[in-house]
């Protein structure tokens, strides 16, 4: 486990290291692959951790960058309401839809998480007043920071998703290695024994929601000031699917799987796309074969301790 | 054991990364191509839209051999999956890596609201063959972009006009997608139709996912004059059939935005078509030897029908020849392609004469069109012509611009 920490520790540095001498485009590719790594890192904890297959993780993240996006265009909020407004609206948001989501499981509880991503989806599109509609809000601009240098180049803001990223991988880290997180993975394996322990199952499934939903609101920020561009195809149920096939395609349960997953999908997506026009049956490949040969994931299947498959229903 | 082969897969994931991010990186060179950048949405659902622009932009440049200006073009074509953040993440690609002198493409209004800024901070010279977003050449423009296009409103305003004086129409229900599109195309004709004695009696907005109109259609006040429809793509398919199974063609006239019954759609569509009135920039049945040279020779190579996306892409396309033409080739010098971009004026264009106005969005003909049916085949048979529309019509500019921006609720409607 602690070589593992290290080995990924030292990819973030290694990345960190070889960015000034990448062009501008690449750079913003592995900053964009750097923000969906913590969107993959946050549905993990739900997915991977607490064993609750949700369809609607979009709804956070797209929270998280809509509030952003109307305090930063429409009030000139600074950079730390931006912040605190987003967390705080993805909290909210998942605090409530955890309410009515929680108490469902497998199947039930993939239908509930996708009828209420839908909702916010509605919201988004519906409440022109609010959200321009259809056409999205645009123009955020780069958050204006103390520092030397402006966020509005490429380098530095990588270097500052890059720390925010490493920021959420040690936090996660640290949760899912802390009892509250040991007791997550016995809910995942079996929710009437940890009950009959004496855990608080609801309370323990209701905080890893809540949990979720603000890290996926964190990515969100990240995505409102990377793009300056918030729209309804940020909450939208391709962007959740997408999340859902990161985590799959890396390992759920791993963490740092979901993060390879979704640097990979970025990467092919934007690569392979250059290089032939029929780009979507190379992903789709991937996706199959990732199914058929490493159902486990990538990361998942290349380790020897790796817990036993779930059950099929999740 | 798992130790090392993690470390295998970091240490290849790294690897694969810096060999791909490594890539093909080209240095700026004075007597290199002229390079054009195309964002198309190739994948998704607007793909078959996206194969037209295509195949418009292509049409134009090897009819002239792929050179101008003693220089070879060079189109880098990129996929937009229909979606504006990876429009914009291939904007960047374009911009960045490819190196490209001009920008052009984009369909989704979002695509155009966000590339805006891009354009401006990067200084980069950009077209917009079809997104039509009013506000793009209106309230919002931008310095670096001009719009070979056209804007929403701009065919409806003088289609008002013609409704009231050569039809009996005078209350009109309107029926459209509820997104800005949709609104800024009814408000576009509702305005000049209320100025001008007409009514619209009430407005129905359906959800872009609808699969079925019926409830809708049953909602539309009998006792109007004519229906006023807003569709794209499937939609405009399913609408037309539905409208005539409903039993409403025989009882209340067809009017609508262009798009409902533009060429992509059209030879997909049966006799229910016939008779639906619309106004747009362009019709395939336009009877000009330029037009029917273009028709002929994308018919040979996309084996279709011009539409007006692939009009609208391949006119686009030689608006920026033309600018590349009047610069004399020196595409670096971005501040004067930009500069010859704004003043191209073309005389021949399939779609009519075109100049471009001081926000950056072209003058040109507007058509009214009925759909026909010639020699066993629905056309959008030309019956009006205004020349030289502006995308404020007849009104005065700046107090155009002092009122807000067409949308689901306005203009208000008075006689709902």
């Amino acid at each position: 486990m602690a070589r593992q920490t290290v080995l990924a520790a030292g990819g973030l540095i290694a990345v960190g290291v070889i960015a000034p001498l990448l062009p501008s485009y690449p750079l913003t590719l592995l900053t964009q692959a750097l923000i969906s790594a913590i969107f993959a890192m946050s549905l993990d904890i739900l997915l991977g951790y607490t064993g609750l297959p949700s369809l609607g993780h979009a709804a956070y993240f797209g929270v998280a960058a809509y509030a952003v996006a109307i305090l930063a265009v429409d009030a000139r909020a600074g950079f730390v309401t931006c912040v605190v407004a987003g967390l705080v609206a993805a909290a909210g948001t998942a605090a409530l839809f955890g309410l009515l989501a929680i108490r469902a499981t497998g199947t039930y509880f993939l239908m509930i998480t996708l009828a209420l991503g839908m909702v916010v989806w509605g919201l988004a599109f519906r409440w022109v007043s609010m959200t321009k509609g259809d056409n999205g809000i645009s123009g955020i601009p780069r958050p204006e920071l103390a520092l030397p240098w402006s966020l509005g180049a490429p380098l530095p803001f990588f270097y500052f998703t890059l720390a925010a990223a490493a920021l959420a991988w040690l936090a996660l880290g640290l949760l899912v290695r802390s009892p509250f997180g040991m007791s997550l993975k016995g809910i995942r394996e079996s929710e009437s024994r940890m009950r009959s322990l004496g855990y608080n199952v609801w309370l323990h499934k209701y905080l890893s929601f809540i949990i979720a939903g603000v890290f996926a609101g964190f990515a969100g920020i990240l995505w409102a000031y990377y793009n300056g561009f918030v729209s309804p195809v940020d909450v939208q149920l391709v962007t959740s699917v997408e999340a859902l096939l990161m985590v799959a395609l890396g390992g759920s349960g791993t963490l740092v799987g979901p993060a390879i997953g979704a640097a990979l999908i970025v990467f092919l997506k934007n690569f392979v796309s250059v290089y032939t026009k029929r780009w979507l049956l190379i992903l789709g490949a991937v996706y199959i074969g990732v199914i058929l040969f490493a159902p486990r994931g990538l990361v998942g299947a290349l380790r020897a301790d790796a817990a036993p498959l779930p059950p099929a229903e999740g | 054991m798992h130790h090392r082969d993690l470390r295998i897969i970091a240490a290849g994931t790294l690897l694969a990364f810096t060999a791909a991010l490594g890539g093909p990186v080209s240095a700026p060179a004075q007597s290199g191509p002229v390079k054009i950048g195309l964002l198309v949405p190739l994948t998704g659902a607007f793909a078959a839209i996206g194969k037209d622009m295509l195949n418009g932009t292509e049409l134009y440049l090897d009819e002239i051999g792929r050179q101008v200006a003693g220089r070879k073009i060079e189109l880098i074509v990129e996929d937009t999956e229909g979606n504006t953040a990876t429009a914009l993440t291939k904007a960047r690609k374009l911009v960045d890596q490819d190196k490209i002198h001009v920008l052009t493409g984009g369909l989704l209004a979002s695509t155009g609201y966000v590339l805006h800024p891009f354009a401006d901070a990067q200084r980069i010279p950009t077209t917009y063959p079809v997104m039509a977003s009013d506000d793009l050449t209106q309230r919002k423009p931008a310095k670096w972009v001009v719009r070979t296009g056209w804007s929403t409103s701009q065919p409806m305003h003088p289609f008002a006009e013609w409704v009231i004086k050569n039809t009996r129409f005078r209350k009109v229900v309107t029926i459209g997608m509820d997104y800005a599109f949709g609104w800024e195309t009814v408000g576009g004709f509702q305005r000049p139709l209320e100025e001008q004695g007409g009514q619209i009696v009430q407005k129905i907005w359906t959800p872009l996912n609808t699969n079925d109109f019926a409830p809708f259609l049953a909602q539309v006040k009998r006792d109007a004059d004519a229906v006023l429809a807003l569709f794209v793509g499937r939609l405009a398919l399913q609408f037309m059939k539905q409208y005539d199974e409903a039993g409403l063609r025989a009882r209340l006239p067809l009017l609508g935005g262009g798009t409902t019954t533009d060429e992509s759609v059209l030879p997909q569509m049966g006799d229910e078509a016939i008779g639906a009135i619309t106004a747009l920039h362009y019709s395939a049945a336009v009877d000009t030897p330029q037009n029917q040279k273009f028709a002929k020779a994308f018919a040979a190579k996309a084996g279709k029908i011009t539409s007006y996306y692939s009009e609208a892409c391949y006119t686009g396309a030689r608006w920026v020849v033309e600018a590349v033409k009047a610069v004399g080739g020196k595409v670096e010098d971005r501040e004067a392609l930009l500069a010859a971009l704004r003043k191209v004026d073309i005389k021949d264009a399939p779609r009519g004469p075109i100049s471009v106005d001081r926000w950056g969005n072209p003058v040109q003909n507007i058509y009214v069109r009925k759909v026909e049916k010639v020699g066993g085949k629905l056309q959008n048979t030309v019956v009006a012509t205004f020349p030289a529309v502006s995308q404020f019509w007849k009104y005065n500019p700046e107090e155009y611009l002092k009122l807000p921006l067409y949308t689901r609720d306005y203009p208000s409607c008075k006689a709902c």
